[in-house]
């Protein structure tokens, strides 16, 4: 039988043209805008290096950036970290632990939305988190977390985290499985305490699960929105906005398309470099498991 | 029976002193584990408990009482039935699931589809086109928001489901799980087959498809997620109220009802409802789902 060369095609096109018309396209339009000022109301002009020449102007570009950075220093870590001591908790052998798996998982499936909601609550100015603080003495009186600009952003990373820990427990969960016990045992009997059993046996052993969280959750962090828009609308004093609610505003409020693109750039530039690395790291994956 | 039992009674004097010290351990042990477990647990589910509990309070209790009160004085379900009339639930709850099964049936055969001549046929630009769809990728969908609002504005998309779906009907995630899928499976499957006199789609479809049933599980539940908890793109997109999914209904319940607690708590929760209820049934599927999908890539 001769299989027809039109055949692979056929099979590709569908996606293809989804990908195409959703992603390349809107790609390639997407860096035309950001060199003309348009508007929806008025045809696009181009209009050269403007658009970012404006955008390096602005302070509040810049006051964005930095804190979608800071929100990158400090989300990243946390989500790398906290999620291990998660993994090896639920990865204990007694009754009932898939509750307990399942249980950490339920803010991965629920929405932001209602996520941002229950947080709200939970920030309240005589919320309960203050209550609990005061309680133990750590605060004097109620803390005004979300509507303070030296707190807002902090409040809302802490979302983000609680609500990503249960997803990256899971990706370390499998790469604990993978670990045989007889390391651990090993290890009992030489005497060492749990401690050194984590930095030296987990740890080194859990690195590819590491690696992977680490590059998802900066690319996540990177792109974090919701939460902002549920819980701050990016304010107090815009001290909670990162880029891409400035991207949002500038195109869907002020319907500045072509500024809002330029910035769009900027955006998928530092995306670029994290996702480069991805990209590596994956098909070295896809390489070894060929063979 | 009874002379087994009797050799070992004649040894548990012995024993049984240095055994209790261990049992004490033990339970301390365990209890320190189930400690932590809950304490965590707590921490987990706690904020949506808090609200739970806040939208079971009568009207005349006051929810902001300080300190606190877990426990609501008298347990109402009148919240719930009042929210439910400034709240079109079941437009939402019907919207959401449209979109979300569309969107996962349509991933399910594009990636699949595409994912066959990738892993197991020949042919010119091949590479090409594998690298063209894994750079998707990289670009965030936050820059292309804005070129497929004015795409989908031209294709008079806005306010369709078809505006909701399309933009998420194929990923290079999918392709590349699909990809891997098959590439695990013996090649001499398909030269039987073909001897048989299938075709290439029949191939697909009758042979391959069957045996990566645990990749397309796993890809289904991946997009449902996503689908179902989109909130950027339909917030863009949508602005008829009655096209509105989960997310973006509680969201303007929140915006509305800025004042009564008691609603947005209520709201909140019949709208997770659906979700933790189909968690809780296929939990199993979505922790291994998760699982493999960090393993693959």
């Amino acid at each position: 039988m001769k299989s027809n060369p039109l055949t692979p095609f056929l099979f590709l096109i569908p996606g293809v043209i989804i990908l195409g018309a959703f992603i390349f396209y809107p790609m390639l339009n997407a860096i035309w805008l950001s060199f003309t000022d348009y508007n929806i109301v008025a045809d696009a002009e181009f209009i050269g290096l403007e658009n970012y020449k404006e955008l390096f102007a602005d302070a509040l570009f810049w006051k964005v950036l930095g804190q979608t950075l800071l929100y990158l220093i400090i989300v990243v870590p946390a989500l790398v970290i906290l999620p291990i001591f998660l993994a090896i908790l639920v990865n204990q052998q007694v009754k009932g632990i898939g509750f307990f798996r399942s249980a950490y998982y339920v803010p991965v499936v629920t929405s932001m939305v209602v996520v941002g909601i229950a947080w709200k609550w939970v920030y309240a100015d005589r919320g309960i988190l203050n209550y609990i603080l005061e309680s133990f003495g750590l605060i004097d009186e109620p803390i005004n977390w979300l509507t303070s600009t030296s707190t807002s952003i902090f409040a809302v990373m802490v979302v983000t985290i609680w609500k990503g820990l249960g997803y990256y427990m899971v990706i370390y969960l499998a790469g604990l499985q993978s670990i045989p016990d007889d390391l651990y045992e090993a290890a009992d009997i030489d005497g060492a305490t749990k401690w050194k059993q984590i930095w030296h046996i987990t740890v080194p052993l859990l690195m590819p699960s590491i690696m992977i969280v680490t590059i998802m959750s900066s690319i996540s962090a990177m792109k974090v929105f919701e939460e902002i828009y549920v819980m701050t609308g990016g304010g107090p004093l815009n001290s909670s906005k990162t880029l891409v609610f400035y991207i949002y505003e500038e195109a869907f409020d002020k319907l500045q398309m072509g500024y809002a693109s330029a910035a769009g750039v900027v955006l998928f530039v530092i995306t670029l470099i994290f996702s480069v690395i991805n990209i590596k790291f994956m098909s070295k994956k896809e390489s070894d498991i060929k063979g | 029976m009874s002379s087994p039992s009797l050799g070992t009674s004649k040894e548990n004097p012995t024993v049984l002193p240095s055994k209790r010290p261990i049992n004490v351990k033990k339970i301390a042990k365990r209890a320190l584990q189930y400690g932590t477990l809950l304490f965590v647990t707590l921490i987990m589910v706690g904020p949506f408990l808090w609200l739970l509990a806040t939208s079971l309070k009568s009207g005349s209790e006051n929810i902001f009482a300080y300190p606190p009160q877990f426990i609501p004085e008298k347990i109402t379900f009148g919240n719930y039935v009042e929210v439910m009339e400034f709240f079109p639930f079941w437009r939402y709850l019907f919207n959401s699931v449209v979109v979300s099964v569309v969107t996962v049936l349509l991933n399910i055969v594009f990636c699949s589809l595409a994912a066959y001549p990738l892993a197991r046929m020949n042919f010119r630009g091949k590479n090409i086109v594998f690298v063209l769809i894994l750079s998707t990728m990289m670009v965030p969908f936050q820059l292309l928001m804005i070129p497929i609002y004015l795409l989908a504005l031209d294709l008079g998309l806005q306010n369709t489901y078809a505006g909701l779906i399309l933009p998420h009907a194929t990923t290079a995630f999918g392709i590349f799980l699909m990809r891997q899928a098959f590439l695990t499976i013996p090649y001499e499957l398909d030269e039987s087959a073909r001897m048989d006199g299938a075709n290439a789609f029949q191939i697909w479809w009758r042979v391959l498809m069957p045996l990566v049933k645990p990749s397309l599980v796993t890809l289904a539940i991946f997009t449902f997620m996503m689908a179902w908890g989109d909130f950027l793109w339909p917030l863009i997109i949508l602005n008829d109220t009655s096209m509105y999914t989960l997310p973006l209904g509680v969201n303007t319940l929140a915006g509305s009802f800025s004042a009564n607690w008691r609603y947005i708590a209520a709201g909140s929760i019949i709208s997770i409802l659906p979700i933790i209820i189909i968690f809780a049934i296929l939990q199993r599927h979505f922790i291994a789902g998760a699982m493999k999908g960090a393993v693959k890539g």
